[in-house]
């Protein structure tokens, strides 16, 4: 009998800490142990990990080289399950995502049979050969093949880091700046946006005391004098939106504590009912319909009764509601459930896409036939079809 | 103000057949995590305009040169690199680079030495105080907090106890542990601008030290390999089994 695989880690860590979904049986692979980092070549920026190698980890092996791998979920994940799940992070608006930082794969197919994706041990920063069977494998949520090598992009640790906040009167001006940021061309690193449940959810988590209002973290990386201007130049279009109390650090210890306030959102939600599960919800849409889009769903909120404060990289025009409910209550699961599904919709009737960064999975099949369409589904499942035909790998998701 | 140790970083520790030491070829070093929080407080105390310079120093073979690029693009402004290669580099140990440190510290008229508490890859934590001594410097060492008072420092020293505060007067020795400071990574840029700095050779015969050791290593064993569990089918098996081994 052919067992099913599913490998791990591969969703990243969300729902509760290494956590493989597997609806019919099989066997979970445990790859944590492949844990080295292979071939740094620090003039050409790159590196090749193992599944076991975690930004973490491969950020403090890289600290004399002054590079690092600036994708960063949230999460301490593999970095080849990152791979696995095109992983995306607060980092991407500057960065990119891992469809963009991955250079090569090592995988083994169904069959048993090891594929260099790339070619082996090729790491060109370009190349136009054959198909890009690299990109292929980034994003397939393990459903063909089990990476168990990926050769990352490194970047260059900039020489300065600015953190800032700043409050808004609304979610419109907020999230105008965001744009406005952009299209004046500072290459900001981090932009992210708090709505008022949230940044009251994190001040009681993390004892801190911003004021209850939407808000931006946003970050500026660079060369020490380019700072002042991108800071200048973005306080400017902040205050001419409304915005105010705008405040910068580069001190690290702040920045750590304000990062900190962000990455414990999901427990800072969680807090706000004890006994309660928290589920995020990730879509996607063109930034300049992120406004509309974070204003009807506030109000689908609170017309529900719904618990969500929202945390989102408005600069990808990607944000998340943390939605906090209690299991045992049928009706408000099923209020949830809608929820998300007229969010979905939401997010796909404006140009977007239903996730931005979490994937399809079991959960947003359904959904992702409503986003490619019928033919690009069947195009999909040929592929599958060709690399894994007795369906071993994953079975049951993303298609 | 010195620095910092090269300390191995492997991923798995073998001992060479010989028995003699530890297998180091091939072997990852970077700076030994510990000198990597003094170098740290020490470029702080500069950022701060406490201190003027802050100079890096390392003992060992051409290899160390690494590690002190590592300080100086932390923020170090020069560094010195005692050349200290095979055989001697193999049996160099505290006491010998505590002299080669004394030695320094008089040459270049220093008020101020940090290094790690210990490092790694030895768990000697004896070279802070061995350098005191030679000097006859007060010294402040598990350091969780440093504060300069004019010509005193203040060091919150981490003990068994609790954390004890005492005042020393400079110059001193001041050995970082892990609470002092987050180290920070050096950035690209600073790395690059580092390949400027200066790094000056210096023998241990140049400064009059002499670095024959009056240790002799034995040999090194790896720790018993731990062997695979019994099952038992009762619980008065257990008991047996326990008594047998001798452990009840």
């Amino acid at each position: 009998m052919r067992l099913p695989i599913a490998c791990f880690p591969l969703l990243v860590p969300h729902y509760n800490k290494h956590t493989t979904i597997v609806p019919i049986g099989g066997v979970c692979l445990n790859l944590r142990k492949m844990d080295q980092v292979l071939d740094l070549h620090q003039e050409d920026f790159d590196v090749t990990v193992e599944p076991g190698v975690t930004p973490k980890g491969l950020n403090s092996y890289l600290r004399d080289t002054g590079l690092w791998f600036p994708v960063d979920p949230g999460a301490d994940a593999s970095l080849c399950g990152m791979a696995a799940t095109s992983a995306s992070g607060t980092n991407a608006v500057r960065y990119g995502t891992m469809r963009g930082n991955v250079l090569n794969l090592e995988v083994v197919l169904a069959d048993g049979t090891v594929l260099h994706t790339a070619g082996k041990g090729r790491r060109p920063r370009k190349t136009s050969a054959g198909y890009n069977l690299t990109n292929l494998f980034v994003g397939s949520e393990g459903t063909l093949g089990i990476i168990t090598k990926a050769t990352l992009r490194l970047f260059g640790i900039p020489e300065s880091m600015v953190s800032a906040v700043c409050s808004f009167p609304s979610v419109q001006s907020a999230v105008d700046s965001t744009v406005q940021i952009l299209q004046a061309g500072v290459p900001i690193a981090r932009i992210e946006f708090l709505d008022d449940v949230m940044i009251n959810a994190c001040n009681r988590f993390n004892n801190l005391s911003y004021a209850v209002t939407p808000t931006l973290f946003l970050e500026f990386h660079g060369s020490s004098k380019s700072m002042e201007e991108q800071v200048s130049i973005t306080e400017e279009i902040t205050w001419d939106n409304g915005g105010s109390d705008f405040a910068w650090s580069e001190d690290e210890e702040t920045r750590g504590r304000l990062w900190k306030a962000r990455h414990d959102a999901w427990y800072a939600a969680l807090a706000l009912r004890p006994g309660c599960k928290a589920y995020s919800t990730d879509v996607c849409v063109p930034i300049s319909r992120l406004p509309q889009i974070i204003v009807e769903t506030k109000e689908d909120l609170i017309r529900n009764n719904i618990t969500g404060p929202i945390a989102g990289h408005v600069g990808d025009g990607n944000f998340h509601c943390l939605i906090v409910l209690d299991p045992n209550d049928p009706d408000e699961v099923q209020r949830v459930h809608s929820f998300t599904e007229r969010l979905a919709r939401r997010a796909l009737a404006m140009d977007g896409t239903c996730t931005g960064e979490h994937g399809i999975g079991l959960g947003k099949r359904a959904l992702l036939r409503e986003e490619v369409g019928l033919l690009a589904i069947e195009v999909m499942q040929g592929l599958k079809a060709t690399l894994d035909p007795k369906n071993l790998m994953n079975p049951g998701k993303v298609l | 103000c010195f620095a910092p140790f090269l300390c191995l970083r492997p991923p798995q520790i073998r001992v060479k057949p010989d028995r003699t030491g530890v297998v180091t070829d091939g072997v990852k070093h970077s700076m030994n995590p510990f000198c990597e929080i003094a170098v740290e407080e020490a470029v702080k105390l500069k950022e701060k305009k406490l201190v003027k310079e802050v100079v890096a120093v390392s003992c060992g073979p051409q290899q160390v040169q690494e590690t002190i690029r590592t300080a100086l693009a932390m923020g170090a402004d020069r560094g010195i690199h005692v050349e200290v290669s095979g055989k001697d580099y193999e049996t160099l140990g505290p006491l010998q680079v505590s002299k080669i440190f004394a030695a320094l510290a008089k040459k270049e008229q220093a008020d101020l030495i940090i290094l790690g508490k210990q490092a790694i890859d030895d768990d000697c934590n004896q070279t802070g105080q061995m350098t005191a001594a030679l000097l006859d410097w007060p010294q402040g060492t598990f350091a969780s907090e440093v504060t300069l008072e004019a010509d005193k420092l203040k060091v919150v020293r981490e003990i068994d106890g609790g954390l004890e505060t005492i005042k020393i007067k400079l110059p001193a020795v001041v050995t970082a542990d892990l609470r002092l400071n987050t180290p920070r990574y050096a950035t690209l840029p600073n790395i690059m601008k580092a390949k400027k700095k200066k790094i000056v050779n210096v023998k241990p015969a140049d400064l009059g030290v002499d670095v024959s050791s009056r240790l002799e290593v034995l040999k090194v064993d790896e720790p018993p390999q731990r062997q695979s569990g019994v099952k038992v089918e009762t619980v008065h098996d257990l008991v047996e089994k326990l008594k047998e081994a001798g452990r009840i």
